[in-house]
This record gives C-alpha cells, structure tokens and sequence, in this order.
C-alpha cells in the first residue's frame, strides 16, 4: 500500500510539525489534493498527494511535532487496490516531540551542512531561563525593542504579511502594523539606502537582508553610507541602524547562496559587526544593536535558526564586544563564533575524552574584536586554534593569529593553527559539500597537533 | 536669491584659486552656472524639511544658510571645517540645517533622500525631503529603485535631476536612451516636470507647485532642471568635450545671475547701485571666509580616532 513520506520542504527542514489533516480515513482524494498543513522551521506548507486513491490511515496525529523527514504519514490505497482496514489514529494530544507512531526505521534525514549539536554551554544562568529557539530569541529581541522605543521598525523583503522568509519576524506584523513592520520590493540596493536614510533622519531602522549573500547588492550603503558617515561628519551625523539576516553556509545551496561575510565587515572601521552562536546571545546581542547609537552588521545563521538554548526571562541584553568562554579548560584554546562555535563545542567534547581540556571561547562580536578575553586565555592555556566556518584567507582567523602574534607571542607553545572551510566556492554536490565544510574532526586533530599529541 | 546665488558665484571662484594654490586638495566640483536650481529649490522650503545631495555639494550648503566660513575651512581641511577637517568636499553635512550631505558615491543620495522622506512620514512631521542628483547620477539603478518604492510608500520626496548636459565628459544624449530626463519617473508613476535650471525664478514657481503637491501626501515628483556647469567637472578636468565656444554662448546668453539682475531692475525692484552694494558685501564675505580657512589650523592628531564610534564596547 503506498504511503506518503514526510517531504523536505526547506533546504534546512529536518523534521516538522503535522498541523493539521485535511483527509480523514475513507476519503477518496484525486492527485493534487491537499491533504494536509505541514509546519516547517520557515512556514506552513501544504502538502499535496501525488497519487488518487482510499486514505487507508493516517500514521502520525495531527499536532505531532518534531516528525522526521522521512517518516511515513498517511497510506492511501491505489484507485485498485482493496481498501485496507483502517486503523484508528492516535489522539492528537500526541506527545511532543515523538511522531506518535513511527512505523519502520526513518530514512536519514537532510543532515545539515554543518552538523552544529546544541550543547547549552556551561555558563550558569543566575535567574529563571526558558527554552527558546534561536529563531524565537530574535523575535522577541524586535518585538521588545519596538515596545520601548517608536522610532524602531523593521523592513525587509517578507517580513510582514509573509510572517519573514525564515520566519524571524512572524507575529510582529500583527502586534506593531503596516507602518512599523514593512514589506520592500526586491530591491537590496534601494532599501537599504533608504533604511540609512532614514536612520540619518532620526529613527532606528532594522533592515533584514533575506540573506546576506543579497546584501552584496547593497554593500556600498552599509559601508560609504552607514559606515563613515560619523567619521565623515566630524562627529554630527548619526546612523543607528541595524542591518540582520543569514549569514554563512546553509544547505546544499551552492556558491551564491553560501557564504561568510563576517570578515568582509569586520574589516570595516564605522560598524559594528555581530555573529552570536546561542539564542540568548542572539536575543541579548540583537536588543544592543538596536539600542546601538552605531551601525551594525548582525550576523546570524540559518541551521541555528531552529535550534533551541536555555534564555533567561526578562529583560536580558548582552554587551556588544565582550566574547564568552562557553567551556572552561587548561590544555588548549578553541577561539570561535557562530556556528563554528557548536563544532568547537563538540570538538572539546571528544577532546575531553582523551584527556585534553578545551577553552572554547565565543567571540560574539567580530568588530570591536574581545582581544583581552582571547590573549587571557591563550595565557593560560598556551595553545590556541581558530574554528571558523568560512574561507581560511584574510579570515577572523587570520586576524586572531595576528593578535596572537602581536600580543601573545610570549604565550605560545605552538603555532597557531586555523581550522576553516577549504578555500573554495561552496559545491553543490552532497559529499563535495561536506568535504568543504568545517569539521569537528578537524577541529579535534589540529587541538591534538598543538598539544603535540 | 540674488544675493545668495552671487555668494555661490563669488565663493566657487574662490575655492577654485585656492585649489589652484594647493591651499584645496583632492577632488573638487565646482557650482558655477548652476546656481539657480539650488536657490529657486530652496526658497520655497521650510525649516524642517531635509536636503540631500552628491558630492558637488558647496552651493547647497550655502543655499542652506550654512557659514561660508565653516565651508570653507572644510575644504581647506581645517578643524573649524564644518566636518572638523575630516570630510573635504564631497564629504559636509549639517544637521542643524537640515543639510543631509554631501555624498561621494554617485546616485548613493538618491535612496538616502527617499530614507530622509521616509522618516518625515513616519514621525508625521509634515516636512519633506529634496534629493539632488545630476544627470549622470540618473543612469543609476538605485535610482528607480527608489523612485519604485517612494511612489509605492507616497513618500514625500522631491527628486531633482541636476541636469548639467555632462556626465563628467559624456553629454547626456551619449549616455541616456531617453534624455527627456523628467521622463525617467513615468513607469514608476512619479509625475515628472522640466524646469529651465537656468531661471531662478522658472525653478521657484515650479518648486512651489511640486512642494504642493508633496507636502500634501500625494507622493514624490521628479523635477529635472536644465542647467550648465561653466567649469570641468572637477577641477582636474580639461573640458575637452565641449567648445569654448558652447560654454560662453551660455554664459552670454543663460547666466542665472545676469538674468535675474535684469529681471530686478526692468522690474524696478532695486537700482544697479543697490546691487552693487551686494555684490561689494558678498566680496568681503567671502574673502573672510578664505582668510578665516587659511589661517584656521588644522586639526590635532587626536582627532584621527575619534568619531568612528559613538557607543563605547
């Protein structure tokens, strides 16, 4: 009997919530027909059956959350087939976040580019945390700032009626309306001259880039306009605007749609540029941006969007320019950021196992560059490796190896190494992908190599 | 208007001998032959609404009552400059007056004036922002960008089209498949006029009639002015795509100061005497102004690092 499998419906789904069934067993559904609403990490979908025939059962309750990609979810019997006798689906109270009935083995799921565990860093959280995604911390990170000041809205192509391309924004559309919440035409260049217009005017405009592989279009306004407009002016002419969206590889999106800018922004005297890993640090880190009387390139990550981290409750703002030791450790010091710092994270993990007690520190903000906080632990530690997801050349690497000669040279008892994306455009190609890509492994060899072991 | 549109003449003149001296550095675009696009524009808007222009910038800011001297001394890159030293001339702004810059990238104004409009609407504060741009600028994408979207938001900006008939050393009808340039808003349904840049009082009539019909909520309007610059480009340019010959017809014929002078004393508005007084004051004015710039001294050190943040992290 044939059964649909869930789809993936993003580059990035790996499993999602049955919403709702539109079918109910019995019904005789022609190809085409919806059948069910699927939520996945960027909207509702619907899904459709490719083939006519008898629902014979529904295998996962409508409200299911967290299903596989992969998992058998209905069986419709063939239009001459007997019908199967149907069997009675679970109630929809199922428990989250286990489909409730998982039938035979899931096939492997799209695993995403970089494989980014969300191991909670060890920070003690000193008041009440709840769980949220990273995608929810954002979110709230807006929707609390545009309670407290009416000069902020957000533009941005999808941001509004769309509820955001990747779902950042939904909700807000509804609480703050049309003129707070603004969808723009495709037209990167143009808005994002216009949100520094603005800003010059008196507001604080957050412009979200669907991705900052588009705002390569509108790279000259958030560097001659935003940037040194300040500097420019002798000091009278503010821009405090916020520019944010996805930054880095995704999955299985190729060349054009893969790539680091933190480097490319970081280079830039004018702007502040931030790049958190966990969704306290994306919520604390996006509330001092906004409050930034600076502009600022807000650098986040599309497979960490659905990930979920412990945040504390109320009002939480985190200071831009401070990096964070997410694991304490004496042996060597793993220096990284965004998703790179999930690898670092599973890379000290293994490490730990063989005896070597890894530093992983978060930079958070690439520009202004926590120096103290790096050369603090290179002390003590005396070995040091740079884990970056992006190409190694004229890299946040490269310029935390400089530091490190600059003002740790004394410290060392190894070179510094760097582990990065090999020096290549993103390839499609599943197994090419991978090989490109960031690798704990790799982390964990190069940490082996300055330990000499 | 005739006075200001003299002190552009006389204080272009002067920064253009100071460039000549190497008392000016860098890129440097004189105003001269436009004058009247910037005084017409601006004497039809209020205290409150922004202006916002590209890099040859030194008659708008005038225009906008900003201290000769404070212009100057920038050029000279003084710290009494009005960017402390740190701008030049493509590079001023003032805030207090309204005046946005000031930008070095060509047609880059263009979406920063929409920007400037977009906050009037926004705070709801009846003002409206002009954005000047020349007719090289025009040939910019981000212009019908945001044309496309100040139209769509009925933002209430004026966009002028400085239109010089040079692109630097490309004339218009070389560089522009449809050089009718106030045509350029028609897909976007931004309403378009043409206006003899060269008549100060042609551009404040018109001014008025497009400042209506913005601060009335109706959206932006693209006015393109006609007008000529008598110099190069920059002041590092020979001019060698234009005869000496197109350039004095104009002066002869089209020059915006002599015909408003004309205009006043046909008019019996004053007599020759009295604005020979003006043209005396003017002088002084802005030979102060070039004393004051030479002799201000330059900025300290210090000031190398500061202003590129305000927050400190």
């Amino acid at each position: 009997m044939p059964q649909i499998l869930l789809p993936a419906m993003s580059p990035t789904m790996e499993e999602g919530t049955l919403a709702k069934w539109l079918v109910a067993v019995g019904d005789v559904v022609k190809p085409g027909d919806v059948i069910a609403e699927i939520e996945t990490d960027k909207a509702t979908m619907e899904l459709e059956a490719d083939d006519g025939g008898t629902v014979a059962a529904l295998l996962v309750a409508a409200g299911s959350e967290g299903v596989k990609v992969g998992t058998p979810i209905i069986s419709i019997t063939g239009e001459d087939e007997a019908p199967a006798p149907a069997p009675v689906a679970p109630p929809a109270a199922a428990p989250s976040p286990v489909a409730a009935i998982t039938p035979e083995p899931t096939p492997a799921a799209i695993a995403p580019a970089v494989t980014a565990p969300a191991i909670t860093a060890p920070e003690p959280a000193s008041g009440p945390t709840r769980r949220q995604t990273v995608r929810e911390a954002l979110r709230d990170a807006m929707a609390e700032e545009m309670r407290g000041d009416g000069t902020v809205f957000v533009m941005g192509e999808e941001v509004a009626e769309y509820q955001g391309a990747y779902k950042v924004t939904q909700g807000l559309l509804e609480e703050f309306g049309p003129a707070r919440v603004i969808d723009t035409p495709i037209t990167e260049y143009g808005f994002a001259g216009l949100g520094t217009g603005a800003a010059m005017g008196g507001l604080k405009p957050v412009v979200e880039f669907m991705t900052f592989n588009f705002a390569m279009q509108a790279i000259d306004h958030i560097i001659n306009s935003a940037a040194k407009t300040l500097y420019m002016s002798g000091g009278q002419m503010r821009c405090p605007i916020v520019f944010r969206g996805p930054n880095g590889a995704a999955s299985r999106v190729a060349a054009q749609h893969s790539q680091n800018y933190g480097p490319w922004y970081a280079s830039v005297p004018g702007l502040i540029v931030i790049s958190p890993y966990d969704a306290a640090d994306a919520k604390g880190l996006l509330k001092a941006a906004i409050r930034s009387p600076d502009p600022v390139v807000f650098l986040e990550n599309e497979l960490l969007y659905g990930q979920s981290f412990d945040v504390p409750e109320g009002e939480h703002v985190v200071p831009i320019g401070k990096a964070r030791i997410c694991r304490a450790g004496q042996h060597v010091t793993l220096v990284s950021y965004s998703i790179g710092v999930g690898v670092a994270l599973q890379a000290a993990a293994t490490l730990a196992a063989e005896g070597i007690e890894a530093e992983v520190i978060d930079l958070r903000t690439l520009r202004p560059l926590d120096r103290a906080t790096v050369l603090a632990s290179l002390k003590k530690t005396n070995r040091l490796v740079v884990v970056e997801e992006g190409w190694p050349t004229c890299s946040i690497a490269s310029e935390i190896m400089a530091i490190c000669m600059e003002d740790g040279f004394d410290d060392l008892d190894a070179p510094v190494l760097r582990v990065t994306n090999v020096d290549v455009p993103l390839p499609y190609a599943a197994n090419l992908e991978k090989a490109a890509l960031l690798k704990a492994e790799d982390v964990v060899a190069a940490a082996r190599a300055v330990c000499y072991r | 208007m005739y006075r200001q549109m003299v002190l552009i003449r006389r204080f272009e003149e002067r920064a253009g001998q100071l460039y000549g001296m190497g008392q000016i550095g860098g890129f440097c675009h004189l105003y001269i032959g436009q004058e009247a696009v910037v005084v017409g524009m601006q004497a039809e808007l209020k205290r409150g609404d922004s202006i916002i222009t590209g890099y040859r910038d030194h008659g708008h800011m005038l225009a906008c009552g900003i201290d000769a001297r404070a212009v100057m001394a920038e050029l000279t890159g003084r710290a009494a400059g009005i960017s402390r030293g740190k701008g030049g001339s493509m590079h001023m702004f003032s805030v207090e007056h309204g005046f946005f810059g000031g930008h070095g990238i060509v047609a880059a104004q263009v979406p920063l004036g929409a920007g400037l409009g977009f906050a009037h609407k926004y705070k709801g504060d009846g003002h409206i922002a002009v954005t000047y741009f020349g007719d090289g600028a025009a040939n910019q994408g981000q212009v019908y960008e945001s044309f496309n979207m100040a139209e769509l938001w009925k933002l209430p900006v004026i966009f002028v089209i400085e239109n010089n008939q040079y692109a630097m050393g490309t004339s218009v009808n070389r560089a522009s498949s449809e050089d009718q340039l106030y045509r350029r808003g028609e897909s976007f349904r931004v309403p378009g006029m043409q206006v003899d840049g060269m008549d100060v009082l042609a551009v404040r009539g018109a001014a008025r009639t497009a400042i209506d019909w913005v601060r009335a909520g109706n959206g932006p309007v693209l006015m393109e002015m006609k007008t000529y610059r008598y110099r190069g480009h920059s002041m590092s340019d020979p001019a060698k795509y234009r005869s000496r010959e197109e350039v004095q017809a104009m002066r002869e014929k089209s020059d915006p100061i002599e015909g408003l002078k004309k205009e006043i004393i046909d008019g019996g508005f004053a007599d020759e005497a009295a604005l020979k007084a003006i043209d005396r004051e003017v002088r002084d004015e802005v030979a102060e102004s070039a004393d004051f710039a030479l002799e201000a001294p330059e900025p300290a050190l210090s000031e190398l690092h500061t202003d590129v943040l305000l927050g400190t992290y």
